[in-house]
C-alpha cells in the first residue's frame, strides 16, 4: 500500500526537528507533526547553555566527550544562534577542592579546552563575581537560541522537501497487527500555516517508518499502540533577569546541585534549574521556592542578584529515561544519555521507534544516529550531510558582517536584528516599505516580524519565538498590541484579536513568577495599558448582548435628537449654533 | 532653616495637582515636591470616573459600561476610595477641575460617560475628554474615516475601525493607512510628528512640491474621504498648538476632526500636565521638581518635616499639613519585594498577602489583588495603621497611592486622583488656617 510519506517524526523539538533535517538532506520523505509551535514542549524551556561537556567531565565523561564535539559543530553550521561567551566553572570557599582537582583532570581527559583563574581573574572576566570566589576553570561553554536552532532546522528541511505541521495533535497512533503505519492528527485549524477560527480537521498520516521524538511525552504516545515507555519526565525551573549580570556563563564548581548554573543569553540572564520528577508533563506545580532558591542560591556565586530585577520564570521538562529495571532514585542520577528504543527488537511492533533522554547540546548526533537507524531499517544508503552543511542563517557570516551598514536600520536595531537573522538579513531586512521598530526592547522590525508571520500565520507566539519580539523587560506590555497590528489585513480583525489575546495570556503566565519590585510595577502598567487605555478587559466587541451606545454622552452640541440629524451636522453648523467651540 | 509652608504636598501627578490647588484655593501656602516624571504621559489624558462596577459574581464579568458613574458610586464596596469622599466631593472635585482647564476638556454638560475609541479599536467609557477627541465619540452616529500612518504601529486605521464596527458602534468606520508627510524616519518619535504639525514646516509632497505640514497631510487625507463627516488621527496633531492644527485640517476638508488617545508617550496625558502646572504657577504654588522625600522627622503623632534630597543636599521641608500622592506601583508610591508590599516614604501600613503568589490572578484581565495595593485611609483620608488609628495627625493621601480600587477595570484613575486630591487638599487647607488661626490667638493677646 503506498504511504503518504517515508517517514513521520512525531515532535517539533531540537530532536524531531534535527531528524526531520537530517532525513530530508538524504533524500527521504518526511512529514513532522508538533502538536503546539515548535520548541514548545521542552527545547523552548531549557537555560540556553551550549555545553562545553565540562558539566558532565566527572560524572559522565561520554557525554562530555560528545558534548565538545557538537559545541564545535554547532558553532560552524549554526553560529547565528550561538554567543561564544564562554564558562566558568567557579569554587567557593565552602566546595571542595578535590572536586575541583577532578574537574579540571576531566576536562582534560575529555579534550575540553580549561584554564584555572585565581579569583582575581577570574573577578576581571566577570566583576561581579563573589569576592570570596577562590578559583574557576575556565571553558569554552556557550549561550544558544534554542527557538531559533530549531526553527532553522525545520526550515531547512522544509527547504529539501519536508512537510512540517504545527498545531497537529497526535490523536492516535494507526496499529495493525504488529505493525505501526502511521497517526492520526487534529490540525488546530487545517493542515498548513495555523490561523486562529480557522476550524480545525483530523487526518491520516501514513508512513513507512514513525519516529517518536516527543521526549517527556513519549510514554503517552507510546500508550496509544500499547507500548510502555518507562520515561520519567523531570521538571526544572528557569528564572530571567531583566539584564545581563554577567557575560559568561557561571558554573558553581561541585558535584551536583540545584541552582549552580547562570547562563547569559540575548539582553538576559537566566538562573537555573532544579531536577524534580513529575508524574504529568503537561500539569505539574510551579512553586514559588524554586524561584527563590535561584535567587538566593545563585547570589552566592554572584551577589548583585538578591536585589536584582527578575522578568520572568519558566519550567521545562527533561525527557529523562532509563532502562527498565535500573531503579536510580534521585533524577539527578539518572544519565542524561540519549536511547534509541527500537520497538520492533524490544516489543514485537513494527514501523516505529522512540529516542528518549538525551540534551539539547547534542541534538544533531542523536538525529544522526536516529536517521542512520531509519535508513537501515528502510534500506536506503545516504550519509549523513547534517555537521558538514550550515543552517539557513549560517550561510555566509563573513559576507553578512560585510554587508550590513546598508538596511536604514540604526544601531542597535541592526546588530540585533543581524543576530538573529544571521546570512538572511538582506533577504529579510531589504525592503523599501517603511521599517518602525514594533519591539523596541528587542529591537524587532517590521520587515522581521513581518517574515515570521510569513513562516507561522497568524500565532503570534510562533512570531515570538523566531524574533523574540514581546521577551525583553516589558514582557509585551508596550508591542503585543503593535505586534498584532501587524497580522492586519492579511487576517482579518477578530484573527487579529484572539491572536493578540493568546500571546498577552502566554506573556502574563511566566510574568507571574517576577511579580515584585520593578516588575510588578511594570505588571500594573501593561495591567493599566491594555486594561485603562485599551479596555481590552472589557471591549464590547468580545462579548455578548448589544450595547446600547444612545443612551451615552454623543457631545454636548448633540441635543436630545442627535440621533436623528448627528448625519447631517457639519463643523460650520456646529460652529454657528453653538458658539461655544472656538 | 527650614523651608515652612501650610501645606506640602509630595507628588506631582494628578492627585498631587489638584490637592495643591484645592488647598492654595482655600488660601493656604501651598508648595509641591515631585521626584520623577509624572505618570502622566502613560495616561490617555481621557478623566475616567467610574466606567465599570467590580463584578460581585463568581464569574468576575464587571458591570458596564455604566451610562451614569455618579449613579454607580452607592453601589461600590465601602472601602473604595469614592465611598470615603462621597458622592456629594465627587462632583464638587469634578467642578473644580472643570474650572482648572477650561474649555480644554469637554463632557460636563451631562452626567453620563462618553464612549471614546481607543486606539486598539475598542471603546471605553470616561467622563471628561479633551475637546481634541470630542469629534470621536462612538455615540456620534456619523460615520468616521480613521487615518494611520505607515511608520506608526501604535495604531493601525483599517484594523481599528473593524474593530469599532465589532463592537456594534452606530456608525461606519473606515481605515487607510497613508505615509505622513514630512516624516522621514522610521522610527521618528511621536513629537516629531507634533512638531512638524505646530510649525507647520515645509515639507514635500508625494507629486515633488513644497507645502505647509498640515496642508500636506490634509490633501493626503482628503483623497480618501468618501462622504465621512468626521476623520481620527492617532493623537500625534500637535504638542503646543493642537487646536490651531485641528482647525486648520477641519478647514482643509471640510469636516470634523479628532485623535484617538494612544499610549505612552501620551501627547494629550503630557498636554493635561502642562495645564496643570501652568494652574498651579497661577495659583502660587511653589513647584519643584526631581527631588526625591527621602527622610522625614516625627513629633508626637505629627509629621514634623520632611528632608528633601536637592542635589545631593539635603533640606528640610516643614509644613503644617502634608499631603501624600506618590502614586501606586506604576508611580512608585506603592513599592515591593519579594516579602512585602511598602510605603516607601512613611512606611504607612499597606495591607497584603503575606504570600505573593496571592498578590495576582492567574488570568491576566482577572481580579488582581495587586491593583488594589495601597494605604487605607480614615475618613480624612489619612492614612490608617495596622490597628486602625492614622499613622500621622497631619498626612493626608490622595490619587494611587490608595488602596481599595481598581482603577484599569472600574476605568476610575483619573477620577480618583481629583476626588481625593480635591478632599485631601481641602482639609490640609483647613486644618492649617485652624492651626494659623490658633497660633494667633496664643500671640494677639500680649
Amino acid at each position: 500500500m503506498a504511504r503518504d510519506t517515508e517517514v513521520l517524526v512525531l515532535g517539533g523539538g531540537s530532536t524531531g526537528c534535527g531528524i526531520a533535517r537530517d532525513l530530508a538532506m538524504r533524500g527521504l520523505e518526511v512529514t513532522l507533526v508538533e502538536r503546539g509551535n515548535l520548541t514548545e514542549g521542552t527545547t523552548g524551556r531549557m537555560h540556553g547553555l551550549l555545553h562545553s561537556g565540562g558539566r558532565y567531565a566527572v560524572s559522565d565523561r561520554a557525554s562530555a566527550r560528545e558534548c565538545i564535539e557538537e559545541n564545535r559543530v554547532l558553532r560552524e553550521i549554526a553560529g547565528h544562534c550561538v554567543e561564544e561567551t564562554g564558562g566558568l566553572f567557579v569554587k567557593r570557599p565552602e566546595d571542595s577542592d578535590d572536586y575541583f582537582r577532578k574537574k579540571l583532570e576531566g576536562c582534560r581527559d575529555c579534550d575540553i579546552p580549561a584554564r584555572v583563574l585565581s579569583g582575581r581573574e577570574a573577578r576581571e572576566v566577570e566583576p561581579y563575581l563573589a569576592k570570596d570566589v577562590e578559583r574557576a576553570i575556565e571553558v569554552p561553554d556557550g549561550a544558544v537560541d534554542p527557538f531559533r536552532l530549531c526553527v532553522a532546522n525545520a526550515v531547512d528541511a522544509e527547504r529539501h522537501g519536508a512537510r512540517i505541521e504545527t498545531h497537529a495533535e497526535v490523536i492516535d497512533l494507526l496499529r495493525e497487527g504488529d505493525d505501526v503505519y502511521g497517526v492520526e492528527v487534529r490540525h488546530d485549524s487545517g493542515p498548513g500555516k495555523r490561523t486562529h477560527r480557522a476550524p480545525g480537521t483530523t487526518e491520516e498520516i501514513t508512513a513507512d517508518y514513525v519516529v517518536n521524538a516527543t521526549g517527556a511525552w513519549a510514554g503517552q504516545i507510546g500508550a496509544m499502540a500499547d507500548l510502555e515507555i518507562e520515561v520519567r519526565p523531570s521538571k526544572g525551573v528557569m528564572t530571567i533577569m531583566n539584564v545581563r549580570q554577567v557575560d559568561t556563563v557561571v558554573n558553581r564548581c561541585r558535584p551536583k546541585g540545584d541552582a549552580d548554573i547562570v547562563v547569559p543569553h540575548e539582553t538576559t540572564a537566566i538562573l537555573g534549574t532544579t531536577d524534580e520528577e513529575v508524574e504529568d508533563p503537561d500539569d505539574y506545580p510551579e512553586e514559588q521556592w524554586e524561584v527563590d532558591q535561584m535567587i538566593d542560591t545563585l547570589a552566592e556565586l554572584v551577589p548583585i542578584l538578591e536585589e536584582a530585577r527578575t522578568i520572568r520564570s519558566f519550567w521545562g521538562v527533561r525527557p529523562l529515561y532509563e532502562p527498565p529495571g535500573t531503579g536510580t532514585q534521585d533524577p539527578t542520577d539518572i544519565t542524561r544519555d540519549f536511547f534509541l528504543l527500537d520497538h520492533d527488537e524490544r516489543d514485537g511492533v513494527a514501523g516505529i521507534a522512540s529516542i528518549v533522554g538525551g540534551k539539547f547540546t547534542t541534538y544533531r548526533a542523536m538525529a544522526e544516529e536516529i536517521a542512520d537507524h531509519v535508513c537501515a531499517e528502510l534500506g536506503v544508503d545516504a550519509r549523513c550531510r547534517t555537521a558538514d552543511e550550515a543552517l539557513p542563517g549560517s550561510e555566509n557570516l563573513a559576507d553578512l558582517e560585510n554587508a550590513m551598514d546598508d538596511f536604514g536600520l540604526r544601531s542597535p536595531i541592526a546588530r540585533r536584528s543581524k543576530q538573529r537573522l544571521g546570512s538572511r538579513s538582506r533577504e529579510v531586512l531589504e525592503t523599501d516599505e517603511p521599517n518602525p521598530v514594533i519591539c523596541a526592547c528587542e529591537g524587532v522590525t517590521r520587515a522581521e516580524m513581518q517574515d515570521a508571520i510569513e513562516q507561522s500565520g497568524s500565532d503570534l507566539n510562533a512570531v515570538r519565538i523566531r524574533t523574540r519580539a514581546s521577551m525583553g523587560n516589558c514582557q509585551g506590555g508596550f508591542c503585543t498590541q503593535e505586534m498584532a497590528h501587524e497580522l492586519h489585513p492579511e487576517y482579518d480583525e477578530p484573527t487579529v484579536r484572539d491572536a493578540l489575546d493568546e500571546l498577552y495570556q502566554e506573556r502574563w503566565k511566566g510574568q507571574r513568577h517576577a511579580l515584585w519590585g520593578e516588575q510588578l510595577s511594570q505588571a500594573m502598567l501593561s495591567y493599566a495599558l491594555h486594561a485603562t487605555t485599551l479596555n481590552r478587559d472589557s471591549d464590547p466587541a468580545g462579548r455578548d448582548g448589544d450595547l446600547e451606545y444612545g443612551a451615552f454622552d454623543a457631545g454636548p452640541d448633540a441635543g436630545p435628537d442627535a440621533d436623528a440629524d448627528a448625519t447631517d451636522r457639519t463643523p460650520l453648523d456646529r460652529r454657528a449654533d453653538g458658539g461655544e467651540d472656538r | 532653616m527650614a523651608i515652612e509652608d501650610d501645606v506640602l504636598v509630595i507628588g506631582g501627578g494628578i492627585a498631587g495637582a489638584t490637592a495643591a490647588l484645592s488647598a492654595a484655593d482655600e488660601g493656604a501656602d501651598v508648595r509641591l515636591v515631585t521626584h520623577k516624571e509624572s505618570t502622566l504621559r502613560n495616561a490617555s489624558g481621557l478623566i475616567d470616573v467610574l466606567g465599570y462596577l467590580p463584578s460581585d459574581d463568581a464569574d468576575g464579568a464587571s458591570e458596564g459600561p455604566l451610562v451614569d458613574p455618579f449613579a454607580a458610586i452607592p453601589d461600590l464596596p465601602e472601602t473604595h476610595p469614592y465611598r470615603t469622599v462621597g458622592v456629594e466631593a465627587v462632583r464638587e472635585a469634578l467642578a473644580f477641575f472643570d474650572g482648572i482647564v477650561g474649555d480644554a476638556y469637554l463632557g460636563a454638560h451631562t452626567d453620563d460617560n462618553a464612549l471614546v475609541p481607543t486606539h486598539g479599536g475598542s471603546i471605553k467609557p470616561t467622563a471628561r475628554y479633551p475637546r481634541s477627541s470630542a469629534a470621536g465619540l462612538a455615540s456620534d452616529r456619523r460615520d468616521a474615516l480613521l487615518v494611520g500612518f505607515e511608520t506608526l504601529p501604535t495604531f493601525e486605521g483599517p484594523l481599528a475601525a473593524a474593530h469599532l464596527e465589532a463592537a456594534g458602534v452606530p456608525f461606519q468606520a473606515r481605515g487607510v493607512t497613508l505615509s505622513f508627510p514630512g516624516i522621514v524616519r522610521d522610527d521618528a518619535k511621536v513629537t516629531r510628528y507634533a512638531h512638524l504639525l505646530d510649525r507647520d514646516e515645509t515639507v514635500s509632497t508625494a507629486t515633488g512640491a513644497e507645502t505647509g505640514a498640515r496642508e500636506a497631510l490634509a490633501a493626503a487625507v482628503e483623497a480618501h474621504l468618501e462622504g465621512e463627516k468626521r476623520v481620527g488621527f492617532p493623537a500625534v496633531l500637535g504638542d503646543e498648538g493642537p487646536d490651531e492644527v485641528r482647525a486648520a485640517l477641519e478647514a482643509h476638508l471640510g469636516v470634523d476632526v479628532f485623535e484617538v488617545p494612544m499610549g505612552p508617550p501620551s501627547l494629550p496625558g503630557l498636554r493635561l500636565e502642562d495645564r496643570l502646572y501652568a494652574a498651579l504657577e497661577t495659583a502660587g504654588v511653589e513647584v519643584r521638581s526631581g527631588v526625591p522625600v527621602v527622610d522625614y522627622e516625627r513629633d508626637d503623632g505629627r509629621i514634623d518635616r520632611v528632608v528633601v534630597d536637592r542635589n545631593g543636599a539635603e533640606i528640610p521641608h516643614r509644613a503644617d499639613q502634608y499631603v501624600l500622592a506618590t502614586g501606586g506601583l506604576v508611580g512608585k508610591g506603592v513599592e515591593s519585594n519579594r516579602e512585602r508590599v511598602i510605603e516607601p516614604i512613611f512606611d504607612c501600613h499597606v495591607p497584603h498577602a503575606t504570600d505573593r503568589y496571592d498578590w495576582f490572578s492567574e488570568d491576566a484581565f482577572g481580579e488582581h489583588p495587586f491593583a488594589r495595593f495601597g494605604v487605607v485611609p480614615d475618613g480624612e483620608l489619612r492614612p490608617r495603621d495596622g490597628s486602625g488609628n492614622a499613622e500621622f495627625q497631619n498626612l493626608r493621601a490622595a490619587g494611587a497611592v490608595l488602596g481599595g480600587y481598581d482603577y484599569a477595570a472600574e476605568k476610575s484613575g483619573a477620577g480618583v486622583s481629583i476626588a481625593t486630591g480635591y478632599v485631601a487638599g481641602r482639609h490640609a487647607a483647613a486644618r492649617a488656617t485652624d492651626a494659623r488661626l490658633a497660633t494667633n490667638d496664643e500671640v494677639t493677646p500680649q
